[in-house]
């Protein structure tokens, strides 16, 4: 039997329906998971993507021609049917559904099964074959519940305020950064918030989606006027000499890769946040039974390790190389995940 | 086992020296006493006996995760640390339990008497019962290697916050063969203790490297003497007792039978620090010699007669049971010359010379011809000064050669550990021996985290093949390979082995077929093996 997907130089191609998931190389037709960066890449004929994602999609692509899909809605594509299902990585965010002569195909993107609050929650769908990415991978990764979080988050922002510092926060600006601003407690004090985040915020407030009351930094924001700030900002701008007109501040990094002790501490860090927006080992593997797939290709991530424990567990495992990438550490590459 | 969590993670969530001490200091004070002396314990290296080995951790826990072995050696690289990877897959625990830290200590010392059937079942019911921090410090309990960024010093110093006390007679308190069993909180800290423990060596003074010879003023002031390369120790002779301490404080007394003779003939009370060497036909032989002693507790007969031991002494702590320490070096000096004047010829014990220093630039030409007499260069030490605690920048310098290099090609990446589990900072390097390359040291320091970073992205997209952790990575990548001594080997492929070798510099202008050559290598054999 013909395979419904096929690995190529510029991503996973749909023969059937002549289109790409997630490309990254310019290609005529793209289906797309998410607004991250190292799925939504610029340089394709059109795009296709769910509803919510559009508006983020649009603010990081320009002006592209993007046609939108309801999670659930079924279209034709030339000889495939294809749907978009709600992956719980960002607002917006999808699994896409590929049915090709009764075989069924599900590219995951990224995806994490616990309900942040904020994104469609992660919706299990029925395949045949399914394409997962592990970056989370490991028996070690197992994230705390939201509650053990919250009061981990506030509890330093606290102290901080305590004590007239501002508390410097590292999240990426799509996901991470909104799903922090509506976890916290809002009465600690005022939120800042970067550029990079902030306008996100704003195309995500104009789609709806409720977010508390922040105050952009700019050139002209007097740190000193908000004493005891929670500041929300890209990794990267921490580093740099933007986070230096916050005077002295406690600086933290959020993100899966602090569960783990010399991680954190390699990158300087004193305090890290154990919270990612993709699954950890318990998660991967829940998702995965549920498909109910027996083949099941790995992707960025510890795949060689992940491959064959799920080899051991029964399936049909192997490994497939994308252009994706997983939870980065590396500042430098904030823009993608 | 709360409070010590508490600590632990205060420890850990601040980068500020004055935060650690005083989060260590308020423990000091609240803590149990049992507890307070087991976190001194931990704290200075001391760590309870291992009662189960990590093969067994390891089985057990995989079982108790239902996970297999390979996939829980497989995530070890990836959190550095067994004690951690092993609490982070355990499964929460189901119940709770009210031990604190010696509790915990008691209950693996009543395990380790038990039978391994038992030992699992006990070790099983603790991981059931402790979660996140907690079951992570039990598990460093476990494995040992307490390392949590807290200096003795720091410690120490919390110490003297928390009890009054001064904070140099606690270090010479802390210091010696105690262990939690042998002592209390009561005797080792607060109870007065005018007869000391007879066998406490004096805490050493350091020596910085030098930066700055222009800033030493006239060369009149200073005591030149060779930086020897063997083991750093204090000679404690009193009560008819003899012992042997190594810098890392370690009693190393029964590795060196051969100073035995040296408490016949010397008066008690007496305390020597100077160098141990390895010595034959009046002249040092290479650190690796010595070497072999370190790893075991008797020295097999064939190892005393092939590199036999001497301590070159340096200076004097303690003369007829006076603390000598506040005396200026060249009293000192004197009262050590004195006190080692007329022993016999075949006393393992010698004064280290002292060089003439009559002006810089002839301690410079000194300098040069270190490696030729066994040292590693000079020491500089103020003719006035006293003997201090730990490193005290000002009186004490060492003043190194510069090391020997050699320009190697990388060939094999290995992740870090702890905070570079990350990154491949651990690379095996080669030089050019004919049409190919021959493996000839390891290095893993050395490089900046953003070269560490840039050379792990290359690593990840030139892996030509995987063994375990370690990538085969093309030769293409030049390094500068510093070190401070080289010496034949037949057990290593290229017939030799360097001391102290790091990487000095990426030389990102070389090709791999500019490296130096393996003859290159048989060359600086030859100058300086
Ligand atoms: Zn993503
Ligand atoms: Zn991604």
């Amino acid at each position: 039997m013909e395979d419904v997907l096929s690995f190529t130089d510029a991503g996973l191609y749909c023969a059937a329906g002549d289109f790409h998931i997630d490309p990254w190389r310019p290609v005529p037709r793209a289906l797309i998971t998410h607004g991250h960066a190292d799925h939504a890449r610029p340089g394709m004929g059109a795009y296709l993507c769910t509803a919510p994602a559009a508006p983020v999609i649009r603010l990081r692509l320009g002006d592209v021609t993007l046609e939108t899909i309801a999670y659930g809605e079924a279209r034709q594509i030339g000889g495939a049917r294809v749907s978009f299902h709600p992956a719980g990585h960002v607002p917006g965010s999808a699994q896409i559904r590929v049915e090709v002569a009764g075989q069924v195909w599900v590219v995951s993107g990224d995806y994490k099964v616990v309900d942040d609050g904020l994104s469609e929650p992660f919706a299990p769908v029925r395949c045949h074959t399914f394409i997962s990415e592990c970056t989370f991978g490991l028996p070690v990764f197992t994230w705390p519940d939201a509650a053990t979080l919250k009061a981990q988050i506030d509890g330093w922002w606290a102290a901080n305020a305590a004590q007239g510092r501002a508390s410097l926060l590292g999240a990426y600006s799509l996901g991470k950064a909104q799903r922090l601003l509506t976890m916290v407690n809002r009465n600690i004090g005022p939120i800042l918030t970067h550029g990079a985040v902030e306008n996100t915020n704003a195309v995500l407030r104009a789609q709806g989606v409720a977010l508390p009351p922040t105050l952009r930094v700019t050139a002209e924001t007097d740190a000193r006027a908000h004493p005891g700030a929670l500041v929300i900002a890209p990794p990267s701008a921490l580093s740099g000499p933007w986070a230096r007109r916050f005077g002295p501040a406690e600086t933290a990094f959020a993100s899966g890769w602090m569960a783990i002790h010399g991680i954190r501490r390699r990158r300087g860090t004193e305090r890290g946040f154990v919270i990612s927006d993709h699954a950890d080992w318990a998660g991967l593997n829940a998702a995965i039974a549920a498909t109910g797939a027996e083949r099941i290709y790995v992707t960025h991530g510890y795949t060689a390790v992940f491959r064959r424990w799920l080899e051991e567990q029964g399936y049909d495992a192997r490994i497939v190389r994308t252009g994706w990438e997983g939870e980065s550490l590396d500042t430098a590459e904030e823009a993608g995940t | 086992m709360k409070r010590f969590a508490a600590l632990f993670a205060a420890l850990d969530a601040t980068g500020s020296t004055t935060a650690k001490t005083a989060a260590l200091a308020a423990y000091f004070r609240e803590a149990p006493p049992e507890d307070r002396l087991w976190t001194v314990a931990l704290f200075s290296g001391r760590r309870p006996r291992r009662a189960i080995t990590a093969t067994r951790l390891r089985d057990w826990a995989a079982e108790a995760a239902g996970l297999p072995l390979w996939l829980v050696e497989e995530s070890y690289p990836v959190v550095g640390d067994l004690a951690e990877t092993l609490s982070l897959i355990l499964p929460p625990p189901t119940r709770s339990a009210e031990n604190r830290l010696a509790g915990w200590i008691a209950e693996l010392r009543r395990l380790s008497t038990l039978d391994e059937e038992a030992r699992r079942a006990g070790i099983l019911a603790a991981w059931d019962s402790l979660g996140g921090t907690e079951r992570f410090l039990f598990n460093k309990l476990l494995t040992g290697g307490f390392r949590v960024g807290v200096s003795q010093k720091l410690m120490t110093r919390a110490l003297a916050q928390a009890t009054g006390q001064d904070e140099a007679a606690l270090t010479h308190r802390l210091m010696g063969g105690w262990t939690p069993d042998t002592t209390t909180w009561q005797a080792l800290i607060t109870a007065p203790d005018p007869a000391a423990d007879l066998s406490r060596p004096y805490p050493f003074c350091l020596a910085s490297p030098l930066d700055d010879i222009a800033a030493l003023g006239p060369v009149s002031d200073w005591a030149a003497e060779w930086k020897w390369d063997g083991i750093r120790a204090q000679f404690v002779l009193r009560g008819g007792n003899w012992f042997l301490w190594s810098r890392g404080e370690d009693l190393v007394t029964d590795r060196f039978p051969e100073l035995a003779q040296l408490a016949d003939r010397l008066p008690q009370g007496t305390v020597i620090d100077g160098e141990v060497l390895a010595w034959a036909d009046g002249a040092p032989l290479p650190f690796a010699r010595l070497q072999p002693r370190l790893g075991r507790k008797s020295v097999p007969k064939k190892l005393l007669a092939e590199a036999p031991a001497l301590l070159m002494a340096y200076d004097l702590l303690e003369d007829a049971g006076q603390d000598l320490r506040g005396a200026p070096l060249s009293q000192r000096r004197a009262q050590l010359a004195r006190l080692l004047d007329g022993l016999p010829e075949d006393t393992p014990l010698r004064l280290s010379p002292q060089l003439p220093a009559t002006d810089w630039p002839a301690l410079a030409a000194a300098r040069e011809t270190a490696r030729e007499n066994g040292a590693e260069g000079l020491m500089l030490k103020r003719l006035a000064s006293a003997y201090g605690i730990g490193r005290k920048r000002g009186d004490w310098w060492k003043w190194k050669v510069d090391p020997l290099t050699i320009d190697a090609v990388m060939i094999y990446a290995q992740a870090g550990h702890g905070r570079r589990a990350t990154l491949f900072t651990d690379y095996t390097f080669a030089v050019r021996d004919g049409d190919g390359f021959t493996p000839f040291t390891k290095a893993y320091s050395g490089l900046t985290d953003a070269e560490f970073a840039e050379v792990t992205r290359w690593v990840r997209a030139h892996t030509l093949q995987r063994f375990g952790p370690v990538r085969q990575v093309p030769p293409e990548l030049v390094f500068e390979i510093a070190f401070e001594g080289i010496q034949a080997s037949p057990r290593h492929k290229s017939g030799i082995a360097l001391r102290f070798p790091r990487i000095l510099r990426w030389r990102r202008d070389k090709p791999a077929a500019e490296a130096d050559t393996l003859g290159t290598l048989r060359e600086i054999l030859r100058q300086h093996g």
